[in-house]
C-alpha cells in the first residue's frame, strides 16, 4: 500500500516539475536568467506577465486562440450530436462505412493537410480567420465528438426515446428538452476533448493564420526566434496557456475517469 | 467444515458510528453446526450481504466476535479463515480454461499437480461440467459460469464454509430451478457448511435447513421452514414469507381475551399477552375459511392461482386475504369468516406475545 | 441494443459529413493530385505518373526519418504503455485524493504542445535548466544542442512526461470498471497480487489497452511541434522524425511533388501500422 503512494507521488513530482520550473523562470528577470542557475527567483518580478497583459500583440493571441477553440468546440459538438444520435440508434445505407471513414481522419497527420489547407482557406477567403483554424481542427475534433456521444448515447435505453414519442413530443423537442440533459456529461466529456485537441494544436494553428488572426502558439515561437533570449516572456506566456486547460480539467474532473471508459478514447 | 459461533457482532460502514441508525448491522449472536443449510432471508439493505461478507472477512468487524471451531477468525483474511464465496454475477477467471479456473485455488495453495487433476476431476464430473472442461470459461453461459465459481469452492477438500450471495440472480427462470436442486444435492452429497444469502423465499424455503430471516440490520427469527410458516416471530415475518402474506389485523387484548373489531377471536398464545403495547393479531391465509358465522365480511375480489383461488375479503375496514381449494364454493359477496385458533396468534409491537426477546 | 433500419437517418449525420468531407477529401485530393503531376509554377500541370513516389521511395533521407521514427515510437511504446499501467495501478480508488490525483495527472494532456517544447527547452538548458544543470552536476556530459544522445533523451523524457497520463488515465477508467467481486473471489480463492494482476486485472485491461497502444502509436508516429520546438529536429537532423521532414519539403522547398507523394505514403503507413496493431491484438483476444 505504501510503496503504491509513494511511486504515484513520485510521479506526480515528475509531472509538476517542469510545470514548476517554467513558473520559477516566469517570475524572475532577464538578468536573472541570464546570470545563472537558481531553484528559485531571487528577484521576484511580475514584468513579463505586466508585457503579456500589455502588448496587444501578445494578449490579442490569446483572445484569437480562445475564439478558434471556443467556435471549434461549438461547431463539433452541435453538428457531432445528431450524428451521434443516428448512429445509436438507427442502421442506415453505409453506417459502419462511415464510421471507420469518419474515426480514420483521426489517424491522418496534421502535417499532411498543412498545405492543402493553406490552399483550401485561402481560396474560401478564409485564411487568418479564426474561423479557418476552427474549420480545419473539426476535421480531427468531429470525429472524435461523435465517437464519444455515440458512446454515451448507447447507454441511455431505447425506451426514453419511446416514451418521450408515445408522449407526444415531436424529435426536436424530445432531443432538446429530454434527451441532451439525460447525457450532459457526455457532451461535457466531448466538449473537453474538443476543447482539449483545439487548444494545443499548434502546426495548422500557426501555418493557417499570419497576422490578424495570430494565436497564442504561434506568438510564442516568434518570442523564441526573433527576440532573442527573452525567456522570462516566454515562460510567463507558457503558464498563461495552462490556466484554461487546468480551469476546463477541474469541471470535468469526476467525468474524466468515465469519459475515458465510456467514450472509448 | 465448522461450526460457526457469531457473538454480538455489530457493523457499521462509517468510521465513527454515532447512533444505532449507523450500523448496518446491529448486534447479532447465532451458532450454525457444522454441515447445515443455511439461509440468510430479507429485502434489500437488510444488512445480510454485510453479515456475509463480515463471515468471509471482506469485512471486519466493528464490534463482536467472529469463531470458527471455537478460534477467533475476526480479524483473519479470506484466505486464513479457509471459506469459498459464490458471488451474484458469476466471477470467472476469462483468460483460463475451465479446468484451470476450477485448479486455481489449490494452485495458490500449492497442491500438487497430480492431487490437482484429480480433484477437478471430480468436481467437474459432480456439477457436469467436463465436457467444457478445456474450454475457455469466458465462453460458458452464465449458469455454467456459476457452475464454476462454485466449483472453485467445492474444489478445495477443506473449507469451512461455502457461501452464496444470491447466486442465482443472472440465472434464467427455467434453469434457476435446476441449480437449485443441484445446490440441495451437492449440499446432501458433501456435507458442507453452506450459507445462502437471498430475498427470494422460494430459494431460501426450498435449500436451507434453518433460514435466518433479518430486516433492518437484525435477525428477526431463525427456524425451520415449517417454523417462519406457522409460528412468525414477528409480522415482518408474517408478511414476508408466504404468498400471500399473513394477515395482520389490530386488536384489542381484554380480559383474556383477542377482540377484533369487538368480535372475540381465539388465539394460541393469548395466555403470553402483556396486554401492553400495540396488539395485533397474525394469521395466514392458509388458515382463515368460510362460515356460517362469526366475523361479517365482503367478498371483493376472486383471484385464481391455479391449484387454489385466493379470496380478498374486507371486514370492518380492513382487508382479509384467505385461499380456497380447487372446486370450493366460492361464497356471495356477504359471508362469515373464522381462523384457526391453532394458527392465530396474538402480537405486540410487533413481536409475537411471549417471545424471548 | 436493437437498431431499426431508417435511411432517414442521413439527414443526421449530413452536417458531419459534409464537415469532414470538406475538410478531409478536398484536401486529400489536392494531395493526390500534387502527387501524380509535375509543376513549374503558373498552375501548369503535367502528368508524371508515379515518380514522386519512386523518388520519395528510394530517398535516402525518408528512409533514415522512418527509420527514427519508427526507433522513437518503439521507444515510448516501451516505456509509456508500463508505466503508464504501473501508476494506473498505484491510484487510489476512492475518497478525495483521487479527484486531485486525476486532475494533476490529466494536466500535462492540456498543455499546448509548443509550450510542451518550450517548457522541456527550458528545462533541459545545459546552464540554467533544472534537468540539464542536474545531469552535468553528477558529472555526465548533456547538452541537448550538441549531442544527439542528450537530445533524444530529452525528447523521449518530454514524451513520456507528455502523454503517459493518456495511458494512466485510460488504465485508470478500466480498472475502476472491474467489479468488487473480482477482487473479492480473488481473496478468497487465496490469490496472490501478482496473480489478481495476470488474471483479474489484465485481462480486463485489455480492451483499454488496446486503444492506449494505437493511440500512443498514432500520435507519436505524427509527433512534430513539441519536438520543432525542443530541438528543431536536430543536432543536425538527429531528431528529425517524419512529420519535421515533411512539413519542412511542403513548406520550405516548394517541390510540392514529392512532399504530396510523401504525404500519402505517411498516411498509408500509419493506416497500415495501425490496421496491423489492432488485427495482432484482436486475434491474440479471441484466442
Amino acid at each position: 500500500m505504501r510503496k503504491r503512494y509513494i511511486v504515484l507521488t513520485l510521479y506526480i513530482i515528475f509531472l509538476m516539475l517542469p510545470i514548476y520550473w517554467l513558473l520559477n523562470m516566469s517570475f524572475k528577470t532577464t538578468n536573472e536568467i541570464l546570470g545563472g542557475f537558481s531553484a528559485f527567483p531571487r528577484d521576484f518580478t511580475l514584468d513579463s506577465y505586466r508585457t503579456i497583459f500589455t502588448d496587444p500583440s501578445w494578449y490579442n493571441a490569446y483572445i484569437n486562440s480562445i475564439t478558434y477553440v471556443v467556435i471549434n468546440t461549438i461547431i463539433s459538438v452541435v453538428i457531432a450530436l445528431p450524428a451521434a444520435y443516428a448512429f445509436s440508434r438507427y442502421r442506415f445505407l453505409g453506417d459502419k462505412h462511415l464510421f471507420f471513414w469518419l474515426l480514420s481522419n483521426r489517424m491522418a497527420p496534421a502535417a499532411v493537410f498543412v498545405l492543402p489547407f493553406v490552399n483550401l482557406y485561402s481560396a474560401v477567403g478564409l485564411f487568418d480567420t479564426p474561423w479557418a483554424v476552427a474549420l480545419a481542427h473539426t476535421l480531427f475534433n468531429v470525429p472524435l465528438a461523435v465517437w464519444i456521444l455515440e458512446g454515451f448515447m448507447s447507454g441511455v435505453p431505447k425506451e426514453l426515446d419511446e416514451t418521450a414519442y408515445v408522449d407526444g413530443y415531436s424529435f426536436p423537442a424530445f432531443f432538446v428538452r429530454i434527451f441532451l440533459p439525460t447525457i450532459s456529461a457526455g457532451i461535457g466529456v466531448a466538449a473537453f476533448f474538443c476543447f482539449m485537441f483545439s487548444w494545443v494544436e499548434m502546426l495548422l494553428a500557426k501555418n493557417l493564420t499570419s497576422v490578424a488572426a495570430k494565436p497564442i502558439v504561434a506568438a510564442m515561437t516568434k518570442t523564441a526566434s526573433t527576440s532573442g533570449y527573452e525567456l522570462g516572456l516566454l515562460a510567463a506566456a507558457g503558464v498563461l496557456t495552462l490556466i484554461p486547460g487546468a480551469i476546463v480539467i477541474y469541471f470535468v474532473r469526476n467525468y474524466i475517469a468515465k469519459g475515458f471508459a465510456l467514450g472509448r478514447v | 467444515m465448522a461450526e460457526i459461533r457469531i457473538e454480538n457482532l455489530r457493523h457499521s460502514y462509517s468510521a465513527n458510528p454515532q447512533g444505532e441508525e449507523d450500523y448496518a448491522l446491529k448486534r447479532l449472536s447465532i451458532t450454525w453446526q457444522d454441515g447445515g443449510a443455511y439461509a440468510l432471508l430479507g429485502p434489500s439493505g437488510c444488512g445480510k450481504t454485510t453479515l456475509l461478507n463480515l463471515i468471509s472477512g471482506l469485512l471486519t468487524p466493528t464490534e463482536g466476535r467472529i469463531l470458527f471451531d471455537g478460534r477467533d477468525v475476526s480479524h483473519s483474511s479470506p484466505e486464513e479463515r479457509n471459506i469459498a464465496q459464490v458471488f451474484q454475477f458469476p466471477v470467472i477467471y476469462d483468460t483460463m480454461t475451465v479446468f484451470d479456473n476450477l485448479a486455481f485455488p489449490l494452485r495458490n495453495r500449492g497442491v500438487p499437480e497430480s492431487e490437482i487433476k484429480t480433484r477437478v476431476a471430480e468436481i467437474a464430473d459432480m456439477l457436469e461440467l467436463t465436457k467444457t472442461l478445456h474450454k475457455r470459461a469466458s465462453g460458458l453461459t452464465a449458469d455454467g459460469k456459476q457452475k464454476i465459481s462454485l466449483g472453485r469452492g467445492l474444489v478445495r477438500p477443506d473449507v469451512n464454509v461455502i457461501m452464496f450471495d444470491e447466486p442465482l440472480t443472472v440465472i434464467d427462470p427455467h434453469l434457476k430451478w435446476q441449480l437449485r436442486s443441484k445446490l440441495k444435492e451437492l449440499h446432501l452429497r458433501t456435507k458442507r457448511t453452506m450459507i445462502y444469502v437471498t430475498h427470494d423465499q422460494t430459494e431460501a424455503l426450498t435449500f436451507a435447513d434453518q433460514v435466518v430471516v433479518m430486516n433492518l440490520g437484525e435477525v428477526v427469527q431463525a427456524g425451520t421452514p415449517v417454523e417462519l410458516f406457522e409460528r412468525p416471530q414477528h409480522t415482518f415475518v408474517g408478511h414476508f414469507i408466504g404468498s400471500p402474506g399473513m394477515n395482520v389485523l389490530p386488536c384489542e387484548v381484554r380480559g383474556g381475551k383477542a377482540l377484533f373489531a369487538g368480535i372475540p377471536v381465539e388465539a394460541a398464545n393469548i395466555q403470553a399477552a402483556s396486554g401492553r403495547g400495540r396488539a395485533e393479531i397474525g394469521v395466514r391465509p392458509e388458515f382463515v375459511s368460510i362460515a356460517k358465522s362469526g366475523i361479517a365480511a365482503e367478498v371483493v375480489r376472486v383471484a385464481d392461482a391455479g391449484r387454489y383461488r385466493i379470496v380478498e375479503a374486507r371486514s370492518h375496514g380492513h382487508t382479509i386475504k384467505l385461499l380456497l381449494k380447487e372446486g370450493d364454493e366460492v361464497p356471495q359477496s356477504s359471508t362469515f369468516l373464522a381462523f384457526d385458533p391453532a394458527h392465530t396468534q396474538v402480537y405486540e409491537d410487533g413481536w409475537i406475545a411471549g417471545a424471548h426477546r | 441494443m436493437n437498431k431499426t433500419f431508417n435511411n432517414k437517418a442521413w439527414w443526421l449525420v449530413l452536417p458531419v459529413f459534409l464537415m469532414v468531407a470538406f475538410n478531409a477529401l478536398v484536401p486529400l485530393m489536392t494531395v493526390v493530385n500534387y502527387s501524380i503531376q509535375e509543376t513549374f509554377g503558373n498552375n501548369e500541370f503535367f502528368w508524371s505518373g508515379t515518380t514522386w513516389f519512386e523518388q520519395i521511395l528510394h530517398d535516402e533521407a525518408f528512409h533514415d526519418s522512418l527509420r527514427r521514427q519508427l526507433i522513437f515510437t518503439g521507444l515510448i511504446l516501451l516505456i509509456e504503455i508500463p508505466l503508464g499501467l504501473a501508476i494506473a495501478l498505484c491510484m487510489p480508488r476512492n475518497g478525495p485524493w483521487v479527484s486531485v490525483c486525476l486532475v494533476l495527472i490529466a494536466l500535462p494532456l492540456l498543455v499546448p504542445w509548443n509550450v510542451v517544447g518550450s517548457m522541456w527547452n527550458i528545462m533541459a538548458l545545459p546552464d540554467i535548466g533544472l534537468l540539464g544543470k542536474g545531469i552535468n552536476a553528477l558529472g555526465i556530459p548533456f547538452n541537448y544542442t550538441r549531442q544527439p544522445i542528450s537530445a533524444w533523451f530529452t525528447v523521449i523524457l518530454m514524451d513520456v512526461w507528455h502523454w503517459t497520463s493518456l495511458v494512466v488515465l485510460l488504465c485508470y477508467a478500466g480498472l475502476v470498471a472491474i467489479p468488487d467481486a473480482y477482487y473479492q473471489a480473488a481473496k478468497v480463492d487465496g490469490a496472490r497480487p501478482w496473480a489478481v494482476f495476470r488474471y483479474i486485472q489484465l485481462p480486463k485491461l485489455k480492451h483499454v489497452l488496446t486503444i492506449a497502444v494505437l493511440l500512443r502509436f498514432m500520435d507519436s508516429f505524427m509527433i512534430y511541434t513539441e519536438v520543432i520546438v525542443l530541438t528543431g529536429g536536430g543536432p543536425g537532423s538527429t531528431t528529425k522524425f517524419l512529420s519535421i521532414d515533411l512539413v519542412q519539403k511542403a513548406l520550405g522547398g516548394f517541390d510540392l511533388g514529392p512532399a504530396a507523394a510523401f504525404s500519402i505514403v505517411y498516411f498509408l503507413i500509419i493506416l497500415f501500422l495501425s490496421w496491423l496493431f489492432y488485427t495482432l491484438m484482436m486475434r491474440e483476444e479471441a484466442k
